[in-house]
């Protein structure tokens, strides 16, 4: 690395005819306060330099964990579709398709903390306490049968815990492993065995996105709405497709497809939608809340919907305004969409999904 | 939903459509061609006055130049990734309106007035800069491809997706102006760092993933760039508007986008990017980590799967891109024939550092099938490996960094499919 430094320096010096002259500081910029570098400065070392004083263990994590984490990442940890896995794998890192997790191959625990505190949960990053997040680590460690649920996680015993692939890493030996090898003249004729066979094929496996209809802008919204229309004379009850019909907004449900790409990362409407993170809100509008089959709503959804909450224009509008304020332990994290505009947008687009 | 055509009808169009351009443009034409004897509306009044589109995008009849997706590889487009249609472009500048994005919390916006930019740890003053302060830095100019780790790392198994852009679309080259990282950390002073050579800088961005990385000194002070303008324009909110950090040779992971912290440490984080991800695994578990150069690697872009011959035999131009992180590339060698036998191609020119170089092979085509390689090499001498020559010393698991040999199987109908060979 030394060596590397050296060559930089003068390289660095050769080229100060073609690079800008540096010769002082500027003076721009401004110091940064102490209370500014504590907001941002969250990086947490192998060594547990910077972490927080705080605790937590795997019963109390297994409770957060079900609220914040397990709509993606199971109930066990065990990962739901293609979201990741954060438990098993153990001793497969050498098979032919390793399950990489925390347990099978995060070589130090700090890292979790950093990723969990930084980044998570998914469409609320950097809301979780420090005690939750050493309680979410704990549950995710005790999935992995790597502590006891009676183990209290914290900052004191944070190095205690022997993460099992630690020594599964080296550093980038290409320079010796492969460099070295690859560096002579090239073949330039009657370079391998004749003749040359075709021995596996990308067409047999038929797994590339079809081409789409790209030279045609997609009436998608047009297509949706046909759909709840022709459904509604076999509906019992046509009241809501009628009103689909009736005060449907075409451009405006256009500008809240849009909108609705902020919650896309939790919902799906529509034909073929799944419960993910949050219900599917195929008809959603004027429905009872709370009464999307399949679906783990928290315990004041489940109340409101019981007490005849109906998910009308209104209801909806001042939900999507602050949802946590609207309704006190929700388990919807999203923010909410300050713009009137936005709620009315969205709203829209949903109606063109009827159930 | 209207009715997608799949991709093989859409080859078959294209094929035909060639087909009839190819008879009305031939020389030797029985009858007149009526775009030549007759007045064309296009001849006759006006096109669009100058104000029609005060920022143009392509002609209409270019739209299948696209970013695309792969929809199965993630679980959610927020965190994913998406291709540049290389198969459709040709020279080296990428236009930033289709450069593959990916994202780990989604782009997000963030306007000039909002950004900050803080330096601290082992600095002698912990600094914060606005955007209008960067503007005021000497500022330098230079072309970088930014390859994404995982390109072509759907491919360690064998041939999976077909088409360049699919397979080799996880990057991008651009012109970008910025100020280098070296200034800023000398604005703040290293000589509380002490000896700077096993120290490192940590840099996070303002998204909700931020996206740590641990970057070692000697790369800071020596080419990295805090870039506010690609190809003389703003950066795309998708390519991190206002500012992104730019890493020139090294994986597009580490090129932190909306950058907003740059502390200097002296050990690095083991963040999430560079542990359990962006690490390669080998055949016996053991995984390499810090393998941040992309190595010399290159690509047929035409003809390929979605770029077919719909000429017919004659005059063909075989075209691609060849870079390396490692330095610039020298020479680029095409073989029709899978490997067994190979030319070297013409460099539209001098290949330059850490810099996509374009290469063409100017052929004449006798219609015979053609299994079409391309073979890099860069001033380090490195020569472009086979993807058997990568499998034996890492085994299929490895995931990123796959910058093996790709083969085009080139039917005599001039449809092409991404193949391996013997």
């Amino acid at each position: 690395m030394s060596k590397f430094l050296k060559s930089t320096t003068i390289l660095a010096a050769l080229s100060l005819a073609a690079a800008p002259a540096m010769a002082q500081k500027l003076g721009l910029g401004r110091t940064a306060l102490p209370e500014e570098i504590a907001a941002w400065n969250g990086d947490i070392s192998p060594d547990g330099t910077g972490l927080p004083i705080g605790q937590g263990d795997a019963i109390e994590g297994e409770e957060i964990f079900a609220t914040k984490c397990a709509a993606c990442h199971g109930d066990f940890a065990e990962g739901i579709g293609n979201w990741p896995k954060l438990a098993g794998g153990k001793d497969t890192l050498n098979h032919e398709d390793p399950l990489k997790t925390v347990g099978s191959y995060w070589p130090y625990l700090s890292t979790a903390f950093d990723y969990i505190q930084r980044s998570m949960p998914y469409g609320d990053a950097g809301t979780l306490g420090d005690d939750e997040t050493y309680a979410i680590l704990a549950y995710i460690l005790y999935s992995n049968d790597l502590i006891e649920d009676d183990f209290v996680l914290s900052n004191e015993t944070f190095l205690d815990v022997a993460m099992p692939n630690a020594d599964g890493f080296i550093v980038d030996n290409r320079a010796e492993t492969e460099y070295a090898h690859w560096r002579s003249e090239p073949c330039m004729e009657n370079c391998k065995a004749a003749p040359v066979k075709v021995t596996m094929r990308a067409m047999v496996l038929d797994v590339t996105p079809q081409e789409e209809a790209a030279a045609v802008p997609a009436p998608e919204v047009e297509a949706v709405v046909a759909e709840p229309v022709q459904e509604a004379a076999a509906t019992p009850e046509p009241e809501v497709p009628q009103v689909v019909a009736a005060s449907f907004d075409a451009e405006l449900a256009a500008q809240g497809e849009k909108v609705f790409r902020k919650c896309k990362a939790c919902h799906q409407v529509g034909e073929g939608a799944k419960n993910r993170t949050g219900p599917i809100l195929t008809g959603i509008v004027d429905k009872a809340a709370g009464t999307v089959d399949g679906f783990k709503y928290s315990k004041p959804m489940q109340q409101a919907g019981a007490d005849g909450l109906i998910w009308s224009q209104d209801a909806l509008a001042a939900f999507l305004a602050k949802p946590k304020s609207y309704m006190k332990g929700t388990k919807m994290s999203f923010a909410g969409l300050k713009s009137e505009d936005d709620q009315l947008a969205v709203i829209e687009y949903l109606k063109s999904f009827a159930d | 939903m209207t009715h997608k055509p799949s991709r093989r009808q859409f080859l078959r169009n294209t094929v035909a459509a060639g087909a009839a351009i190819t008879v009305a443009g031939k020389a030797d034409a029985q009858s007149p061609d009526p775009l030549i004897t007759e007045v064309q509306p296009w001849a006759q009044s006006f096109g669009d006055g100058v104000d029609e589109t005060p920022y143009g995008l392509p002609i209409s009849y270019e739209n299948d130049v696209i970013r695309r997706n792969v929809e199965w590889l993630t679980a959610d487009t927020v965190s994913s990734i998406n291709f540049t249609p290389i198969h459709a472009l040709d020279g080296t500048i990428t236009p930033q309106g289709c450069a593959f994005e990916r994202h780990h919390s989604g782009a997000i916006d963030l306007k000039k007035e909002d950004y900050r930019l803080m330096i601290n740890g082992l600095v002698d003053t912990p600094l914060v800069f606005t955007y209008a302060d960067l503007e005021r830095f000497p500022r330098e100019n230079h072309v970088y491809f930014c390859e994404c780790a995982a390109n072509s790392g759907m491919e360690w198994a064998g041939a999976q997706l077909n088409g360049a852009q699919f397979t080799h679309g996880m990057i991008h080259n651009m012109e970008y102006t910025g100020v280098p990282l070296r200034t800023l950390l000398e604005e703040a002073g290293l000589d509380t760092a002490g000896d700077l050579k096993d120290k490192w800088v940590f840099v996070e961005g303002a998204d909700a993933s931020s996206n740590g990385r641990s970057i070692p000194m000697e790369k800071a002070l020596d080419d990295v760039l805090v870039a506010f303008k690609a190809n003389g324009e703003a950066l795309r909110k998708e390519h991190g508007y206002p500012v992104r950090l730019v890493v020139p040779g090294w994986e597009g992971n580490m090129w932190i986008k909306w950058i907003r912290r740059i502390e200097v440490m002296d050990a690095a984080v083991q963040a999430r990017e560079e542990t359990s991800k962006y690490t390669d695994t080998l055949a016996d578990g053991v995984s390499r980590k810090w393998t941040w150069e992309m190595d010399a690697k290159s690509v047929v872009t035409s003809p390929s799967p979605q770029s077919p011959i719909t000429h017919g035999t004659g005059p063909l131009v075989i075209t691609g891109l060849a870079w390396s992180g490692r330095g610039a590339i020298t020479r680029v060698d095409v073989s029709k024939d899978g490997g067994m036998t190979w030319e070297t191609a013409r460099l539209a020119k001098a290949g330059e550092k850490m810099a996509l170089t374009r290469f063409y092979l100017d052929t004449d085509w006798d219609g015979s099938e053609m299994m079409l390689q391309s073979r890099a090499m860069d001033d380090t001498g490195y020569v472009q490996p086979t993807k058997t020559q990568l499998r034996e010393v890492r085994g299929l698991n490895s995931i990123y960094h796959n910058n093996g040999i790709q083969t085009w199987l080139v039917r005599a109908n001039g449809e092409a499919e991404n193949v391996e060979v013997s």
